[in-house]
């Protein structure tokens, strides 16, 4: 996991140098002179080579500093918790909708294969994966806040009442001062944006599980426990999708990861100040600490997950074992 | 049995969707009563939710360079001068009054009385002339605005103010080297913000710039980065009866549509940046009003002149006649613009309206090019700006239009795409043939517009041209140092005239951009600088 960090910090430090464009004048702004920004590279130490300033940012990373932004001056330390949370609370709301409902959808396509069914969620899966969610997301707004008001339609939260952030988990947060009421609130506005994002995700799950459950129920062991009178019920959920829900697993992890770095678009659009957005608008500054920074946290909580979903394989299937 | 399954799942399915549902409608209650805007007793409402498109960098107005961070820093810091409610006239600020000496060299400030700071230190002579030290001891990348528009700091050969000095408590002096004709305009503008020097030795510029402590009608309260900003009402202010409105939060929504959503669902009551598209829909909507702001912009196509062909004026010339800029502002502006004919908008004192435009003709832009030695027509690449500004609210499709122009007198440009600061870095080195780009006055002169944008000594930053003219820099040099302004004026027509002949730009337009708010907002005054003051807003 390190060597592999550890390359990742290297590649992207190479690449967000050899894009064009200096964040001193990204900072000063267009009416900047050519004066200030030779000042103002010199203290943000951009003048260094390259190998240089890797090698400092290496040292700073082995000692848990992550930098600071050139932009806000101000520690990515600090900075980078509210908008992971943002994301967090986002991305785990979407892959909890993507897999309640791509699982179950999948599931039943398999179990009554080719009926209506089938057809409508396969249907429906296909155009989950195709549709643009920026187009989504305005439609999800124009639908279900102006015409019928039911959700919010952007922010994380009523700002007329703010939530008082403690972990930046809003959900946690409401739930530990005893503000139920704003929990409710809360998790309105995340069920457009959730929802959003959950889209491909969902597609992608229920596609996955429906052929890998299709392929499952086909085999010996399936016609035994359904000829021994076994509740059919029974066997697609617990027989079947045992042993179908492996490459599932793999596919979620995977979908997780993506949500986090992928969550940028239904930020913008909804206004929720996430990670994706954070990066985003460093990359547009050429904040490269915030750019570098960011990348590496993403990229861990991705091996993270990534390494949650190997154990959890072997506490599904116990044949799975690692030495 | 398996009837019985399927029976049970959607029940559930039934409880959970109605739980939610359920909350749903409970909870729309809750905000249209918050917000008030449906029901009739909306007099209550006394908080603005302001919804722009990004963050601020910084309140610390002198630090700062970006419009996001002066729309909040104009209400909480106040400067010594302040620009008319709707335009960039000069009004008393926290000087009351003032006096100026016959040679233009000496200012003589009269401090308004009963000011205090928002942590209740008093206001008088001594916090002015800490704040202009601490300005001029700054450097250029600490202080940009201040080198901009005061020519340096310290003992620097720009620098125009030789010295600040509290002549008594409420009085203040600043002697000048050499007269400066914008001096005062220039102090209106929102970086020279007077901040409490209590505040700023106490807690440093670094946390003074995310929590800053002014004079304004509002006080700052809290700060989410890329969420949100909190002011609230300044009970102490000097101004009787101001503010009207209890709290402001300013929210960041990136999109333009996704934010006049958010506005129609009232989950904000004022929207900057809006598509000059959706103006109609606002119009014709009874719970909104369109809000424009006054131009002081414009929006160009600059040719870069150390480039073939666009060394030859006549060229340049040619390409002012091949392009059609009503249709351009018919199409892309919706007509919320005025076809530009100078580098420099109407609004502005000194604008030359004797001047003629370049009128739409093919045929004389091709006999031009004829001239030039170019009728067979040439190859250039043509620079689209990948994001929309209020002067450009669509850099492709008006790349797109000018490149049909273009193909009528026989010119071939391709259109070039580049990420934003890659984009300007490489204007900036003068890579481009062709290039979109605009500009937005800081403090409504001329001066602000011709010299920063067409001067050689800007050349590098952001006379992006390389446009070089001996004439029109000594006119620009000397316009800087004329006090009378019908003199000053005189110069920057004549200025305007070089510029016009020459044609380094093909100006294109000088838009008004557009705000929209709830139908309850009431005195809401978009401001042509872009900073709004928003004591005077109440809802009805």
């Amino acid at each position: 996991m390190i060597p592999v960090l550890l390359g990742m910090t290297f590649i992207v430090f190479l690449i967000i140098r050899a894009i064009p464009g200096d964040p001193a004048i990204v900072i000063l702004g267009q009416q900047a002179t050519k004066e200030a920004v030779a000042a103002l590279r010199e203290t943000l130490g951009l003048n260094n080579p390259w190998y240089i300033q890797y090698f400092e940012y290496l040292k700073n990373l082995a000692t848990g500093d992550l930098g600071n932004s050139l932009r806000t001056r101000t520690p990515v330390n600090e900075e980078i918790w509210p908008y992971l949370a943002a994301t967090f609370e986002l991305s785990l709301f979407a892959i909890v909708i993507a897999v309640f409902i791509g699982v179950n959808a999948g599931i039943i396509s398999a179990w009554f294969q080719n009926s209506w069914f089938d057809y409508a969620a396969m249907i429906l899966a296909l155009v989950g994966v195709s549709i643009p969610i920026f187009w989504l997301g305005l439609m999800m707004q124009y639908q279900f806040s102006l015409q019928w008001d039911w959700f919010p339609t952007t922010g994380r939260e009523n700002v007329r009442d703010p939530v008082n952030a403690i972990t930046n988990l809003y959900i946690l947060d409401t739930i530990i001062q005893g503000r139920f009421d704003q929990t409710l609130v809360v998790l309105r506005h995340l069920v457009m944006p959730g929802v959003a994002l959950a889209t491909i995700p969902m597609a992608i799950i229920a596609r996955m599980t429906r052929s890998s459950m299709l392929e499952v129920m086909k085999s010996d062991y399936i016609r035994t426990a359904r000829a021994k009178g076994e509740k059919m019920f029974w066997v697609v959920y617990k027989h079947s999708l045992k042993n179908a829900v492996i490459p599932v697993l793999t596919v979620i992890g995977l979908q997780t990861g993506l949500l986090l770095g992928g969550a940028i678009l239904t930020e913008t659009i909804f206004g929720l100040p996430g990670i994706g957005r954070y990066i985003y608008e460093a990359i547009s500054s050429r904040d490269y600490p915030v750019i570098q920074s960011g990348i590496l946290v993403v990229a861990f909580i991705f091996v993270m997950i990534n390494l949650i979903v190997d154990i959890l394989y072997s506490i599904i299937d116990p044949r799975i074992r690692y030495s | 049995m398996n009837k019985k399954t399927w029976l049970l799942f959607f029940v559930l399915l039934l409880t959970v969707s109605t739980a939610l549902f359920g909350c749903a409608s409970d909870d729309g209650e809750d905000t249209g009563g918050e917000s008030g805007n449906d029901s009739g007793e909306s007099s209550s409402q006394d908080t603005l939710i302001f919804g722009r498109g990004g963050d601020s960098v910084g309140l610390d107005p002198i630090t700062v360079t970006d419009g996001e961070s002066f729309k909040v820093t104009k209400n909480v810091f106040e400067t010594l001068i302040e620009f008319g409610r709707e335009d960039t006239e000069i009004n008393p600020g926290l000087a009351a009054e003032w006096d100026v000496s016959e040679d233009g060299l000496t200012y003589t400030f009269t401090l308004q009385e009963g000011v205090t700071f928002h942590d209740g230190e008093a206001f008088n002579a001594d916090a002015v002339v800490y704040n202009f030290e601490r300005w001029a001891s700054g450097t250029e990348d600490k202080f940009y605005y201040y080198k901009s528009m005061f020519g340096g700091f310290g003992d620097d050969e720009g620098h125009v103010i030789e010295s600040v000095t509290a002549a008594d408590d409420m009085t203040v002096e600043i002697k000048l080297k050499r007269p400066q004709a914008p001096f005062l305009k220039n102090l209106a503008m929102s970086p020279f913000g007077i901040a409490s020097p209590k505040a700023l030795d106490e807690m440093g510029d670094e946390a003074f710039n995310e929590s800053p402590v002014g004079t304004g009608p509002f006080k700052f309260v809290e700060w989410r980065r890329n969420d949100r900003i909190v002011l609230e009402k300044n009970e102490d202010y000097w101004q009787e009866g101001l503010p009207k409105l209890n709290e402001i939060i300013f929210r960041s929504i990136p999109e333009n549509s996704a934010r006049l959503n958010a506005l129609q669902s009232n989950e904000i009551d004022l929207a900057d940046g809006v598509n000059p598209s959706d103006a109609a829909m606002i119009e014709e909507n009874a719970d909104l009003q369109l809000f424009e702001r006054p131009s002081m912009n414009v929006g160009y196509l600059g040719l870069t002149t150390t480039r073939e062909p666009f060394d030859d004026p006549k060229v340049r010339q040619a390409m002012n006649h091949a392009i059609d800029r009503q249709s351009i502002v018919d199409a892309f502006f919706e007509g919320r613009a005025e076809v530009a004919k100078n580098a420099m908008p109407p609004v502005i004192a000194g604008y030359n309206d004797d001047i003629e435009g370049y009128e739409y003709d093919p045929e004389k832009a091709k006999q031009l090019l004829e001239e030039a030695g170019l009728g067979d027509g040439f190859e250039m690449d043509l620079w689209a700006m990948p994001v929309p500004r209020p002067y450009m609210p669509d850099g492709q499709k008006v790349a797109e239009a000018i490149q049909n122009n273009l193909a009528d007198v026989g010119i071939t440009a391709e259109i070039v795409n580049y990420e934003w600061a890659t984009y300007l870095e490489k204007a900036r080195m003068g890579e481009a043939d062709a290039f979109l780009l605009g500009w937005t006055g800081d403090n409504g002169d001329a001066d602000n517009f011709l010299y920063v944008l067409l001067d050689q000594d800007n050349i590098g930053s952001n006379n992006y041209t390389y446009y070089e003219n001996q004439e029109l820099h000594d006119l620009l040099i000397e316009a800087q140092s004329e006090v009378d302004e019908d003199a000053r004026s005189q110069l920057y027509m004549e200025a305007q005239e070089i510029i016009h002949e020459d044609a380094p730009w093909v100006p294109l337009a000088h838009s008004t951009p557009l705000m929209a708010g709830s139908s309850t907002l009431k005195d809401f005054v978009a401001h042509p600088t872009g900073s709004d003051n928003l004591m005077d807003v109440y809802f009805e």
